[in-house]
């Protein structure tokens, strides 16, 4: 057991990296907490408050989750962003697991050929113009596929699956095949559930990218607002200002011009929760996620 | 079981003899052998090419004055007209100046603060205090962008928490930050720490957790303090970490986090925060001069290109790192 003198410099050091941290937790959380209590605070008072909200103002109101939950918008965005998230999730594990599995194949010949095909897309690509021309004349545009399709695979995902499955022994491929099993089977049933772990991380990464993603949805649904994914709603809320939600919100509450902020904190609030939920579990899954790319970037 | 045998030593024998002369008869082999996976492979290379190899060829419109009603093999060729019309138009300089300030600027301030926060984490004894740390460092990094600008602009307009903040220190009245130009860089940047400097810790700290204890230990015994300690033994085993990092954030200094920018941006302030991304995006979507943008684009992506490779070569040259 090595003993470490303690001098004063160092626990002088000590105290002011633990204030440090300790500030660092304050920086992350509290602009989230801001935003929720104010989100539930007397209107009039966020209006009036100058600083940071770390309590609800006055009394606490639920005015503003009323206009939200009554506004269709968050409704179908939500709706749209869950049927994304499970979409994509679902196209991008089958082609991320068959794409790795072929290209780990030791007996078919053309798969260092094929790996570099797709690799060379890791380099060069054609950018957002004909990217965009491409989706359009294949008319996808305005279609949920826009959404789903020219994002469906991506070469990183494919190398690690394929390092992983690099990893099982080829005995085990072998033995299954004695048994009679098909090229689905040891695909699916064999090596997929040896690197699950993997194919979690891809999974997770895929999901929380939908659920965040805005930008495809801006350049591929230009005319059809009821597919879009939550975050386009939110943006609408959020950054261009869009008074949508407010049109109705006078039947619902007195004074409901007043909750105009809190319509935005509340819409943050609403649809930031599931992730802030979810995310301390996941989160270990994220920097194993961060240590294979680093390994094979 | 015999059959079984056999079939697999036909298995090794072709691969021996396989050889470039063989091909069209490995090629018959082969697929005799792998005939699923030759059918699964057509997917995802029709996929491939469609999505990645088309629009690579579509960059023909760069120089083109692209006609959508035409397409690209009827529209007038006009060789480097369009990157002319960009060079010497209004807003290169422009564009290429806040370009070049954001990814530099974020090349000062973004990529040391992750490398800082895990070297300070480490510091920290208490693991229960540095686990909770470190999550709740991670937490903004979810909060999809769209918030994010929402919670920046909020935050920044007239009579926001931090404009409030700002007006104080100066002396001066609150302001709507975002519509000031001078302060588009400043919030870009800080906001792009705050998001990211756990996340991107998260490398360093497991670089940091796999440098050999032993040699604190002997450190240790030469009397070196903590400071020392972090100076000689510490950054030295994380550099090629950091230099890898480097190259590769080096490669992308002009792919600025565009949709950032288009959540922030507005018209007065264009002057500071428009960027190369956000111009091709407004001449191709919203102008519909797809030419011009694809030109814009290209440009771009060759400048990116030619930084990676120029620091990829300097590194290699002076510390031995390198990614390819």
């Amino acid at each position: 057991m090595m003993v470490v003198k303690k001098t004063v410099g160092s626990r002088i050091f000590n105290l002011f990296n633990t204030l440090f941290m300790l500030f660092m937790i304050v920086i992350c959380v509290v602009p989230i907490l801001h935003v929720f209590w104010a989100s539930i605070s007397d209107p009039a008072l966020v209006q009036k408050s100058s600083g940071i909200i770390l309590y609800p103002l006055g009394k606490v109101s639920t005015g503003a989750y009323k206009i939200i939950l009554n506004y269709k918008g968050i409704w179908t965005g939500y709706r749209n962003t869950l049927f994304y998230v499970v979409a994509q999730c679902l196209i991008t594990g089958v082609l991320t697991v068959v794409a790795g599995y072929i290209m780990s194949r030791k007996r078919f010949r053309y798969r260092n050929v094929i790996m570099a095909f797709m690799a060379f897309t890791m380099l060069f690509n054609g950018g957002m113009i004909p990217t965009f021309m491409v989706v359009r004349s294949l008319k996808m545009l305005d279609t949920y596929w826009a959404l789903l399709i020219p994002g469906a695979m991506s070469v990183f995902n494919v190398i690690i699956m394929r390092t992983a499955i690099q990893g099982i022994p080829d005995s085990l491929e072998e033995s299954a095949r004695m048994d009679g099993a098909g090229e689905f089977t040891v695909m699916f049933k064999i090596i997929l559930p040896l690197c699950k772990a993997t194919f979690a991380v891809i999974i997770l990464f895929t999901a929380v990218g939908k659920w965040n993603a805005w930008f495809d949805a801006l350049l591929y649904l230009p005319q059809d607002k009821s597919k879009y994914p939550l975050q386009m709603y939110m943006r609408e809320i959020l950054v261009t200002a869009s008074t949508d939600m407010m049109n109705n919100a006078g039947d619902l509450i007195e004074s409901a011009q007043l909750y105009k902020t809190l319509v935005k904190y509340g819409s943050i609030v609403v649809s930031t929760v599931p992730i802030l939920c979810i995310y301390p579990f996941v989160q270990k899954y994220f920097v194993t996620g961060v240590m294979i790319g680093s390994v094979k970037g | 079981m015999k059959e079984k045998k056999e079939k697999k030593q036909k298995v090794i024998g072709y691969i021996e003899h396989g050889g470039i002369k063989a091909l069209p008869h490995n090629l018959a082999l082969d697929f005799k052998r792998n005939k699923v996976i030759y059918f699964l492979c057509i997917p995802i290379i029709v996929w491939y090419i469609i999505f990645h190899y088309v629009p690579m060829a579509g960059i023909v419109m760069a120089f083109e004055k692209f006609k959508p009603a035409l397409g690209i093999f009827r529209s007038k060729w006009i060789g480097f007209g369009n990157f002319v019309e960009f060079f010497k138009g209004p807003y290169f300089l422009r564009l290429l100046r806040n370009t070049a300030a954001l990814g530099i600027l974020d090349i000062i301030f973004g990529f040391p603060a992750p490398i800082i926060f895990a070297l300070l984490l480490n510091e920290v004894k208490n693991i229960k205090f540095k686990k909770v740390t470190q999550t709740i460092s991670y937490m903004p990094y979810f909060i999809s962008m769209v918030v994010v600008a929402g919670i920046i602009i909020d935050f920044t307009k007239s009579g926001g928490v931090i404009s409030n903040i700002v007006a104080s220190l100066r002396g001066t009245t609150p302001e709507n930050l975002l519509g000031n130009v001078n302060y588009f860089r400043p919030i870009f940047i800080l906001s792009g720490i705050w998001q990211g400097v756990g996340y991107g810790s998260i490398i360093y700290i497991a670089a940091l957790s796999s440098v050999d204890q032993e040699l604190y230990e002997a450190a240790v015994m030469d009397g070196a303090n903590r400071w020392k300690q972090t100076i000689h033994i510490t950054i030295p085993s994380i550099l090629p970490t950091i230099i890898m990092l480097l190259i590769m954030r080096m490669g992308s200094i002009l792919a600025v986090a565009s949709d950032k920018v288009l959540l922030l941006y507005s018209p007065g302030i264009y002057e500071k925060a428009d960027v190369i991304s956000t111009y091709v995006y407004r001449i191709g979507l919203e102008q519909a001069n797809y030419g011009l943008a694809s030109a814009v684009g290209l440009f771009n992506s060759i400048v990116g290109t030619v930084f990676l490779l120029t620091t990829n070569a300097i590194s290699k040259k002076l510390t031995e790192t390198s990614l390819f």
